[in-house]
């Protein structure tokens, strides 16, 4: 069975060309996406998680609210009492990774990351996920 | 008398144009002319302007090295401007943060974790006040990038200037107010398309009336190759923006030379040097024609396009961030070779965060050279003539055609209305989304490099460049300003404000400037007055598309 993906815009950020190149690489990927649209909450984004039943939610951000915003979509996923893991791409200065690490974001894609490696980062985070 | 040649016209604008000091010769002394080409060429300041607005280009002036800046506080970002100035900037631009320009105040829910993060905060008056402190605005023009709330802005603009003892009539500067670019492309859209145009008819017709030194719309296509659009869809796309906006004044009652002179365009200056060059030479012979013989504009200044650009962030690359300056380097000398009016250069930390003050001031150091120690500036359109940048020159405007063809056919011949119904039909964000789809499949299989990303990767693990830091301290900041606020205004006073303006954006044939100035001045908040609107003009949601 292939792979469902959430591909969701939290917050006020409309930059939206990243999150529509990755949704389609994804496709090509062989995986099934779902777009949410712009400007959703953390807790739109995690129901609709649940509610499309997908492997992982993944998050554009470029407008550097993601150390508030990322963490709080994996906190409303676990508050439904949801594994389901959160990575994350976008514009993200390198000293923050570790923190966001340790809130719960299995993985941060940078600008110039490759389809290649977005697809096998998210399959094998997938993968490890109960 | 006999019809002038364009090379004579050319030559009587020049010798009346006042010239800067300065020797225009080569390093090693070999004279040159301020134009070149056979007699029988385009030249310059002349129709249709192919070669540049002005005939001695910068020869009689450089362009503005106008740099885009906002963070945090509007104290923090003053601060900033202050050092651009006294860096040798010549212009302002002012970035707004997201809940700015979705038209939210700080302390909405929605804007928890945005506010100050990629540009400054305003919320009233008062931050409006900070944001300008002790810049002479009669000297340094200003332009604010914002566009659905941008009417609002203007409000609190001129309610500041006025408080300050300056008349609205000597106010110079630009509004961006770009709105239907924001739906094809930045999506930072509050009204559906149809309400936001009477905000933008209001605005051009209070500043052709009353501001007749402001520039009412900065018609975008930055944004729109940053999107992901190809160069001839950016040229394409912006210029029919234009086109719908004329047509908007003139369905107000305002002639197309009341408008046409006020509209400045800004393009983005990506990578591939000569097609950014034919881009900015096609934009301008196809602005003047379609001005002149579509339109009818009888006044010169109708046709003359001028813009401001702005290097491509989405070629910066956040490997090897250093050598990010060689790239914005040149990139803005194709806006110079193009022609520009206005140039702001992106610092090389921008793939990571807004730009420190150290990479900032690089660039700006990167326009200083261009402008004092290339020479560049002495000829005016130096490729003209180039058989290569004439065809690709020729091309772009080719491309733009067929373009504004299927436009004016989804508008049944009204470029507006084309517009307006591409967007609802999602046509514009499509094409730009397949177009950035297109590109990306490109640099993944290896078709195109960029440095540090495919290829040339030695060095990428070397990446320590020390960021600027915005913290959630500088929301707190601005939450505690935002409260001061509310808690010394007379709020009686801000209800009946409020009030009228939602009472007279019912009415579709008043002009919301009086109310929105008035509601400004009683230091009713940005969204405040956006909720006002809402309330009226209803919000606007995107279908979800891939």
């Amino acid at each position: 069975m292939s792979l469902r993906v959430l591909v969701a815009k939290v917050g006020l950020d409309g930059h939206d060309r990243g999150i529509k190149v990755v949704a389609r690489l994804l496709r090509d990927a062989g995986m099934e996406v779902v777009y949410t649209g712009l400007f959703q909450t953390p807790e739109t984004v995690a129901s609709a998680a649940i509610q499309e039943d997908v492997d992982v939610v993944g998050l554009s951000m470029l407008s550097g609210a993601h150390m508030t915003l990322a963490p709080l979509v994996v906190e409303a996923l676990r508050e439904r009492g949801s594994d389901i893991p959160v990575v994350l791409g976008g514009i993200v200065p390198p000293r923050d990774l570790d923190e966001l690490k340790a809130l719960g974001v299995a993985a941060v894609f940078g600008p110039g990351a490759s389809a290649h490696e977005i697809v096998s980062v998210i399959t094998s985070i997938v993968a490890a996920t109960p | 008398m006999a019809t002038e040649s364009a090379q004579e016209r050319w030559r009587r604008l020049f010798h009346a144009a006042p010239i800067r000091p300065g020797k225009f010769d080569t390093m090693s002394g070999i004279p040159l002319a301020p134009v070149y080409g056979p007699s029988d060429a385009e030249f310059p300041g002349v129709y249709p302007y192919t070669r540049g607005v002005h005939s001695s280009m910068y020869r009689t002036k450089l362009w503005t090295m106008r740099m885009f800046a906002g963070f945090g506080t509007a104290t923090d970002t003053n601060k900033r401007f202050r050092e651009i100035i006294r860096s040798g900037g010549t212009g302002l631009s002012t970035a707004f943060d997201m809940p700015t320009l979705l038209g939210l105040d700080s302390d909405d829910p929605m804007s928890l974790g945005e506010v100050g993060r990629c540009g400054v905060a305003i919320d009233s008056l008062a931050d409006v006040r900070d944001l300008f402190a002790g810049i002479d605005l009669s000297t340094i023009t200003t332009s604010m990038t914002i566009n659905s709330p941008a009417a609002v802005m203007l409000a609190l603009f001129v309610a500041q200037a006025e408080e300050s003892g300056v008349a609205r009539e000597r106010l110079g500067g630009t509004l961006q107010n770009d709105i239907l670019k924001e739906y094809q492309a930045q999506k930072e859209f509050v009204f559906p398309p149809r309400q936001s145009m009477r905000l933008v008819r209001d605005t051009i017709a209070f500043t052709a009336a009353e501001m007749p030194k402001w520039n009412s719309i900065s018609v975008s296509g930055y944004h729109i190759r940053e999107a992901g659009s190809t160069a001839a869809e950016e040229l394409a796309f912006t210029l029919a923006n234009g086109f719908a906006y004329v047509e908007l004044a003139r369905q107000a009652g305002l002639g197309v030379d009341a408008v046409a002179p006020r509209l400045s365009f800004f393009f983005n200056a990506h990578i591939d040097f000569f097609e950014e060059i034919a881009k900015y030479r096609a934009a301008r012979r196809i602005w003047a024609k379609w001005m002149r013989e579509h339109y009818g504009a009888t006044d010169e200044r109708s046709w003359q396009l001028r813009f401001h650009t702005q290097t491509a962030g989405v070629s910066l690359t956040a490997q090897q961030p250093e050598i990010n300056i060689a790239r914005t380097a040149i990139e803005a000398l194709a806006g110079v070779l193009g022609g520009t009016q206005s140039l702001h250069t992106n610092s090389m930390d921008e793939a990571l965060a807004l730009p420190s003050e150290k990479a900032a001031r690089i660039a700006l150091r990167t326009q200083q050279i261009i402008a004092h120690e290339t020479n560049v500036t002495n000829v005016a359109d130096p490729l003209g003539g180039s058989w290569f940048v004439e065809e690709l020159t020729d091309e772009m405007e080719r491309e733009a055609e067929v373009i504004f063809a299927q436009i004016a056919k989804m508008g049944e011949g009204s470029m507006l209305e084309g517009c307006v119904r591409g967007i609802e039909e999602n046509w514009f964000q499509g094409r730009i989304a397949d177009s950035a789809y297109a590109l990306e499949r490109s640099f993944n299989s290896g078709e195109r490099v960029i440095v540090g990303v495919n290829a040339f990767l030695e060095g990428n693990d070397e990446d320590d460049m020390a960021t600027l830091r915005i913290t959630n301290e500088d929301e707190r900041k601005q939450l505690s300003r935002l409260e001061k606020v509310r808690h010394d205004r007379d709020g009686e006073r801000v209800t009946l404000a409020l009030e009228r303006l939602g009472r007279e954006a019912s009415d579709p044939d008043l002009n919301l400037m009086p109310a929105l100035i008035d509601a400004a001045k009683a230091y009713a908040t940005v969204g405040e007055m956006m909720t006002a609107l809402v309330g009226v003009f209803g919000r606007h949601v995107e279908v979800p598309s891939l």
